[in-house]
């Protein structure tokens, strides 16, 4: 007796949509007996992440925070995952969204008026293209697989904070604190929501992912992705050029990481601290797949993202669950959507030992 | 005499469609019976339920007299069936000796197998080099090694899936040699064909299924290839109708001095290929299957670039150097030969699949915005004027047989009126009704002025359709004639090349 995976003929499209809300409640269940295991209150560790965000109005203004970098970042990726080009780096482009906006923000201090920080916004995103550049290069040029590239750049831009924080860019009233200076009042985020965290980061996610859903269902660019990726051929015989997607893809999700990295900068942060990286490149990818590679979709993924971020910081003083346990929900999220999709395409037969019966 | 394979009410259903419906028939020792209908009449799943692949959901298999189940191929093997599919299982990079030896299910020692493949070799005369690597051999010596590797087992009932439909006229031929001299040692043959003339030159029996369902049981020598068409199609078969006294108008497509370059290991590329397309023309070229055909449609449609602007022209404009979008605006459209994943993508609609090649001629973008009304306008028109059984421009492409999606893809085309139209294969593995329909759609075009090039595997097809004739070998590019003065033996020996029947007379060597 042997097990055999077979294509379905059609797979169902309410499992589809289905499938992404399971994901989160298999998570939440066996979350609750790893973690009872161990030695913690399982229960209550899945009810302070996944619950408490939701139902603590407090919370709410964190998780459309704590959203809306990773909407613009899955967004970015979706559409070239789409395109069957694998961008592992985002968190590298993030970084450098933030640091070419502080490059703008320290040369501009001594100014001041509405066009600054436009233009430390242009200048992230460029940042972030900066870096989804070379991995295009050496992909379209080189056939040099993207998501080493890109993945490996996100390790160069860490160092290359580091460097500029500790170096060139300390602040020199900073008592040697391994920083840039704070931004001016022109520089930062204006609060759209007075008396709260809830920044201009919020309604741009928002405007990113409904222009990305234009984009992909009406203009002959989302169109063109989605022949690349899925039928090159076609996309050859229909006169797109499977390179030239190539580099919109990478730019495109490279400019949007870069677009979240300054507005984080120009947000939350208010300067550029060596504790920028924040993981956001990487949960996007999640977010991306929880999503459906759909930016609508991506807006709910990002949301329930965030309650799982926000809910593990509330977690870790409450019962003092590690800071790890949220990157375990985390990868089980995406594990159990992963594995459910299989079985939304596939499904698993019993084959039996190979005979010949005759019957007289 | 008890049958050697006899099938009673085998019935087979799949979601949506009855792809079996009470078959009943019997296959006796020696006999060369033929099981004929159109694409999608469920000969394929009949088979695959006799080879083992698929379970019946009713109905009884008799082997010998004795009632079977073929659990699967395994079992069937160890009964005594072998079979030769129409798409061979062959790994290129090794030799003939090493593909035969991987799919054997006994593990026998490679000088024992070689001694046993010499000996069938010799037997039925399928010479071969077990030696040689596949890449190096052509499709029908190709085919050689799927039918050694059936032999090898002493079958008892040998199944043939479409095995002409790659070879030249010889090596058909010399199969059918093979195939009686195998039914004259009494070994059933069940032979899976829509060529009728074939069938009326080997056959002994002809069972014929429509829709699923037998239709007749017939003797194919008593029979004409039209009355079998008929019962095939269950209608009265259209002849292509053309205007009597055609005049070639100025030329169309000028390719002069055409050549691509080798992008895979194992790629054809096109080499030094010149000819000339007038107005009202049909070029037809001929050639076994991997002779560069796919190499030209590329070069012709502009998916690959010749590297000269002037090798490929279209009333007089320079277009070598244009990629399939430029060449569209000058008129030029193309049909590859792969459907799916080529000429249509199979997860789109087929609305968005007219976005495709249809944008630019007709409208469909402006400022990069689709409009996606008029592509569904346009698909309906296709649907309707095609006759193509879809839900409507909605569609998955992907959920269309390949019939219904190749005639949407050709009316796709055809009614974007081009200047010139190059389509491969246009009704490959299409039914006999549908490919007289897509015959008459590019007569018609072509009596508007346009001019057609049709690259065939299917001599009756480019003979019944082409006005000027060429035939592709490796790439080169014979010298044109009126298709009239071409004999079907010249045809075979152009097609055949340097992988003619002189070759391979000494090919095995002692």
């Amino acid at each position: 007796m042997q097990f055999r995976l077979e294509k379905r003929a059609e797979p169902s499209k309410a499992m589809l949509y289905l499938t992404p809300i399971g994901a989160v409640l298999l998570t939440a269940l066996v979350g609750a007996i790893i973690f009872s295991l161990i030695g913690y209150d399982g229960v209550r560790a899945v009810r302070e992440i996944f619950v408490t965000p939701i139902l603590n109005p407090l919370k709410w203004q964190d998780l459309a925070v704590k959203s809306a970098p990773l909407i613009i970042i899955a967004v970015g990726l979706a559409i070239g995952y789409r395109a069957n080009v694998w961008n592992i780096g985002a968190e590298g482009q993030y970084i450098l969204g933030g640091l070419a906006g502080t490059g703008v923000a320290l040369l501009t201090r001594d100014f001041s008026g509405p066009w600054i920080l436009p233009l430390m916004i242009v200048a992230g995103m460029v940042g972030g293209m900066s870096w989804a550049f070379l991995p295009a290069l050496l992909r379209t040029r080189l056939q040099v697989n993207e998501i080493l590239t890109s993945l490996m750049l996100t390790y160069v831009a860490i160092q290359l904070l580091n460097y500029l924080v500790i170096g060139p860019w300390k602040d020199p009233m900073g008592f040697g604190f391994p920083q840039t200076r704070m931004f001016t009042a022109d520089q930062l985020l204006p609060h759209i929501i007075p008396g709260t965290i809830v920044h201009m980061g919020v309604p741009i996610a928002v405007v990113v992912a409904l222009a990305a859903w234009f984009v992909m269902s009406r203009l002959v660019f989302g169109y063109q992705i989605k022949v690349v990726g899925s039928a090159p051929n076609a996309a050859r015989y229909g006169g797109f050029s499977v390179n030239r997607t190539i580099w919109m893809a990478l730019l495109t999700s490279g400019a949007l990481a870069g677009l979240a990295g300054v507005l984080e900068v120009a947000g939350p942060f208010g300067r550029m601290v060596p504790s920028f990286p924040t993981n956001y490149g990487f949960t996007a990818i999640i977010v991306a797949f929880l999503g459906r590679l759909h930016p609508i979709g991506i807006i709910f993924a990002g949301l329930a993202m965030a309650v799982a971020v926000v809910g593990g910081e509330v977690a870790q003083t409450t019962i003092q669950l590690p800071a790890a346990a949220v990157g375990i929900f985390q990868s089980m999220m995406l594990f159990f959507l992963l594995a459910s999709d299989l079985l939304v395409r596939y499904r698993v037969r019993m084959v039996g030992s190979n005979r010949v019966e005759v019957t007289p | 005499m008890l049958p050697r394979l006899e099938l009673r009410g085998i019935t087979k259903r799949f979601p949506g469609v009855l792809a079996n419906d009470n078959v009943s028939f019997a296959v006796k020792p020696g006999e060369i019976h033929a099981l004929l209908g159109e694409n999608g009449a469920g000969k394929s799943t009949l088979v695959k339920m006799i080879y083992g692949i698929m379970q019946p959901d009713s109905g009884e298999i008799y082997w010998d007299g004795a009632r079977v189940t073929v659990a699967n191929p395994k079992a069937a093997r160890r009964l005594g069936i072998g079979m030769v599919f129409q798409h061979f299982s062959l790994f290129e990079a090794l030799t003939v000796l090493e593909n035969i030896a991987l799919g054997m299910d006994a593990k026998i020692p490679g000088r024992e197998l070689e001694a046993r493949i010499r000996a069938v070799m010799t037997k039925y005369g399928l010479l071969l080099d077990p030696h040689r690597t596949v890449a190096t051999l052509s499709v029908g010596e190709r085919q050689r090694i799927e039918i050694v590797r059936a032999l090898l087992l002493d079958p008892k009932l040998l199944i043939m899936d479409e095995p002409t439909s790659v070879l030249t006229p010889q090596e058909v031929e010399q199969l059918f040699g093979v195939l009686r001299t195998l039914a004259g040692q009494g070994c059933s043959i069940l032979y899976i064909s829509h060529k009728l003339h074939e069938i009326k030159a080997l056959c002994d029996t002809a069972t014929i299924l429509r829709g699923g369902k037998l239709v007749d049981t017939c003797d194919p020598k008593v029979e004409t290839s039209r009355s079998m068409a008929e019962k095939m199609i269950g209608a009265g078969l259209k002849d292509i109708v053309r205007g009597a006294d055609r005049i070639m108008g100025p030329p169309k497509l000028v390719v002069t001095k055409l050549s691509t370059l080798k992008l895979g290991h194992f790629d054809v590329p096109v080499d030094d290929v010149s000819f000339t397309v007038r107005a009202g023309e049909i070029f037809g070229i001929a050639g076994v299957a991997g002779n560069g055909q796919n190499a030209l449609l590329d070069a012709l449609s502009g998916e690959v670039h010749g590297g000269d602007s002037h090798s490929v022209t279209l009333d007089g404009h320079p277009l070598g150097l244009l990629d399939t979008t430029g060449r569209r605006k000058h008129g030029l459209c193309a049909v590859p030969e792969e459907r799916n994943g080529h000429a249509a993508v199979g997860d789109f609609s087929l609305s968005d699949n007219t976005v495709l090649t249809a944008r630019d001629r007709l409208g469909m973008v402006v400022l990069g915005l689709i409009n996606s009304g008029a592509a569904k306008t346009y698909t309906g028109q296709v649907i309707a004027e095609f006759a193509v059984k879809a839900l409507g421009p909605g569609a998955m492409a992907g959920s269309l047989s390949g019939g219904n999606l190749q005639k949407y893809i050709m009316g796709r085309e055809i009614m974007q009126k081009p200047t010139v139209l190059v389509v491969s294969q246009p009704t490959w593995g299409v039914d006999a009704g549908a490919a007289a329909a897509i015959h008459q759609a590019l007569v018609d075009l072509a009596a508007t002025g346009s001019a057609i090039v049709v690259i065939s595997q299917d001599l009756d097809e480019l003979r019944a359709l082409s006005d000027t004739l060429a035939v592709i070998n490796m790439g080169r590019l014979s010298s044109a004639r009126p298709t009239a003065d071409f004999s079907v033996e010249e045809i075979g020996l152009l097609m055949g090349g340097v992988h003619g029947v002189d070759e391979v007379i000494d090919a095995i060597p002692a």
